[in-house]
């Protein structure tokens, strides 16, 4: 079951690559973090109510839901357009993730660790890269935004792989930490559409050495 | 104490946000320097204790801490005549002071910290508050700066909390889960080499954004130059020291393994780029404050080829880095009377200091002859060390192509410090140029002071510290 659920992890990558509309792929991240809280589920050996409470506002309250409203509030107030316009066409980003998620899988089959679970790893592995290559593909600031919020489901899905519980007070300062993180990428952002004409990369070149 | 510490300066922090009274704002700032010196106090009596299980004074914690607690008074001084000269409409000097205490404490608990999730928790806090200090004056450039910064930043803590995980699992082969520095350096022997290869790729890399070092420099370069030059002179010594601290207190653990060479590699290589790029920008730098955010990415190369090196070099680094806090923020403060007289930072707007504030050129000439580490300069003697151990660990090619990075470097640096000093600048009208007290200069003058007498003179309390904090390390 929870392969099954980490297979559909990796096709919701392969739609983001092709996704044109913004929205989508907010909703795409809100359900990733549906997912994520599924697969956090099952692997649940007892079920401790602070626990599972903590999981729920990680994966579902913070992740499916605060995240892309928040997101959808910024496209909204800044008239952002819907469209992703992506610096290559939608196919090439298609083979592309593609690529990533083979070598990510021949990269596992090198690694020999029994301590390990291999489909968490790539599935992690090529969150972490699918979300580098929509940072670096991408026109709009905000889909940098998006491609970090990527990265950060796959350090999600790397930390269940490890499978190593910190200490919960240091787990809340980590969820805590992230939290504010986006929060203050979205307050940014904000500002520069408030400054700047057009909420795009290209604008922020100004700062040079002469 | 730690505790009352967090909470106090928190709290603190919150009060100075909200606070739009200057009064106010001038007894909350004076308590918190007070509650920041007993911090330091308290450390130093308590050598070695352990507070709220995640907090250790720790001999580098409390060299760092006491260079915060000397650095942080000026600072405080510099924040209230730069906010005074340039008036902020009292909501942007409320959130000057709240980030500013914010960043302190943090950097602060960052330093004590023997648990790498802990000290990564504290480095996030430190971005969020950094950037409030950086989008000070709220204009576009402010802005792209801020932006760059976070987001570079944000990214870079990811990796490092990448790094944290493929740490865990290291150390799961060593059947332990504690992931405190302490409990990974009993286990070093049996931690697990290829996964903690990765880590230490992604724990550098990460910790390297706040350091200054390639590959994540930039976006630091960007902060140090938009951000207010009292806030500026924090990001470029003090807060350089966490990203130290997050490395050094790993690579201890490394060097402890039989990775050690490889970690040496690693970490000459992006030292040594790291004083090409400085080379190559120092010398077509035409912005004062980028000038010398480039000089402390040189420092940082150094400080980290010292680490490389090994023998004595480990000792040269801790003190170089100690003595770099003093000399960097003492320019930066600087700056912020020099750009009163001028009224810009571009190099080709700016000359003849000396005829404008005598006590101010006075302290670019001597820091510039500290940044370069001429002699009488602490600085010196912490690069000798620091050459030193290169040549004893038989490197002498590197250490002969640093040293020609150098002499270019003090080229860039000197031709343009005496461009500042004694050429006049052209259309410039100093019919109103404001007169500065020398007295604002006199704690920049200490700073430099102080960098000359540990360099020179180390007292042996000072000597017995830098000595215990790199005792872990193998000869």
């Amino acid at each position: 079951m929870i392969d099954v659920l980490l297979i559909t992890f990796i096709i919701t990558l392969f739609y983001m690559a092709i996704a044109n509309r913004m929205l989508t792929y907010l909703k795409v991240l809100a359900f990733q973090g549906v997912l994520l809280f599924v697969v956090v589920f099952l692997q649940l050996q007892e079920i401790n109510p602070l626990n599972l409470a903590l999981i729920l506002l990680e994966t579902i309250v913070f992740k499916s839901v605060a995240v892309p409203l928040f997101m959808a509030y910024v496209l909204k107030r800044n008239n952002i357009t819907r469209e992703s316009e992506p610096f290559l066409p939608n196919f090439v980003s298609l083979i592309i993730t593609t690529f990533i998620v083979v070598v990510t899988i021949l990269l596992a089959n090198e690694v020999k660790d029994a301590k390990l679970d291999k489909i968490f790893f790539v599935v992690a592995l090529s969150s972490l890269f699918t979300g580098l290559y929509f940072i670096a593909t991408r026109r709009k600031i905000i889909t940098h935004v998006i491609g970090y919020l990527i990265i950060e489901n796959g350090v999600f899905v790397l930390s269940l792989a490890v499978g190593n519980e910190m200490p919960m007070l240091v787990n809340l300062g980590i969820m805590l930490d992230i939290f504010a993180s986006v929060l203050i990428l979205g307050i940014f952002l904000n500002k520069i559409g408030d400054v700047f004409k057009d909420v795009d990369v290209n604008q922020l070149s100004s700062l040079k050495d002469y | 104490m730690i505790g009352i510490y967090l909470i106090v300066a928190f709290s603190l922090a919150l009060a100075l946000f909200l606070n739009r009274s200057k009064t106010i704002a001038f007894i909350l700032l004076g308590l918190f320097l007070v509650l920041q010196g007993a911090l330091t106090i308290h450390a130093y009596l308590n050598l070695h204790a352990v507070e709220l299980s995640y907090f250790t004074y720790d001999s580098l914690a409390v060299l760092l801490l006491g260079a915060l607690g000397i650095v942080v008074i000026p600072a405080v001084i510099h924040s209230h005549i730069y906010l005074e000269d340039q008036p902020a409409p009292p909501q942007s000097r409320a959130i000057y002071y709240g980030a500013y205490v914010l960043l302190l404490s943090a950097i602060s608990a960052g330093y004590l910290s023997n648990h790498i999730a802990v000290t990564w928790i504290f480095t996030e806090i430190t971005t969020l508050s950094a950037s409030a200090l950086i989008y000070h004056h709220r204009n576009k450039l402010a802005l792209e700066g801020t932006w760059k910064y976070v987001f570079i930043c944000a990214i870079s803590i990811t990796f490092v909390f990448i790094g944290i995980l493929f740490l865990s699992l290291s150390l799961e082969h060593a059947g332990s889960d504690d992931l405190s520095f302490k409990n990974l350096l009993a286990n070093s022997s049996q931690l697990n080499p290829f996964w903690l290869r990765l880590a230490f790729l992604f724990i550098f890399t990460g910790f390297t954004a706040k350091l200054g070092l390639v590959p994540m420099f930039t976006a630091g370069i960007d902060a140090k130059d938009k951000a207010p030059a009292p806030a500026g002179a924090l990001l470029s010594s003090v807060l350089v020291n966490l990203g130290f601290v997050g490395i050094f207190r790993f690579y201890i653990v490394v060097a402890n393994t039989p990775l050690h060479h490889w970690a040496n590699l690693v970490i000459s290589i992006a030292a040594f780029l790291s004083v090409f790029i400085a080379t190559v920008y120092m010398i077509k730098v035409k912005n004062i404050k980028r000038m010398f955010a480039y000089s402390g990415l040189e420092h940082m190369g150094l400080v980290m080829l010292g680490v490389a090196a090994g023998g004595i070099g480990y000792y040269a680094a801790v003190l170089h880095i100690i003595l770099h806090t003093f000399v960097k923020s003492s320019l930066f403060f600087q700056f912020t009377q020099l750009y009163r007289v001028f009224q810009n930072k571009s190099i080709y707007h700016v000359g003849n200091y000396f005829k404008y504030n005598t006590a101010g050129a006075m302290v670019l000439l001597l820091g510039f002859i500290s940044a370069t580490a001429m002699p009488p300069s602490g600085l010196f003697v912490s690069e000798f060390l620091i050459f030193r151990s290169m040549f004893e660990a038989h490197q002498i090619i590197l250490l002969v192509a640093v040293l020609l990075l150098l002499t270019m470097i003090i080229w860039a640096f000197g031709k343009n410090t005496m461009k500042m000093l004694f050429i006049p600048p052209v259309e410039f009208d100093d019919s109103n140029v404001p007169v500065i007290s020398p007295w604002e200069s006199a704690t920049q003058f200490c700073l430099l002071a102080i960098a000359v007498y540990l360099g020179l003179n180390p007292p042996a309390e000072f000597v017995q510290l830098l000595k215990e904090s790199v005792m872990l390390l193998p000869k």
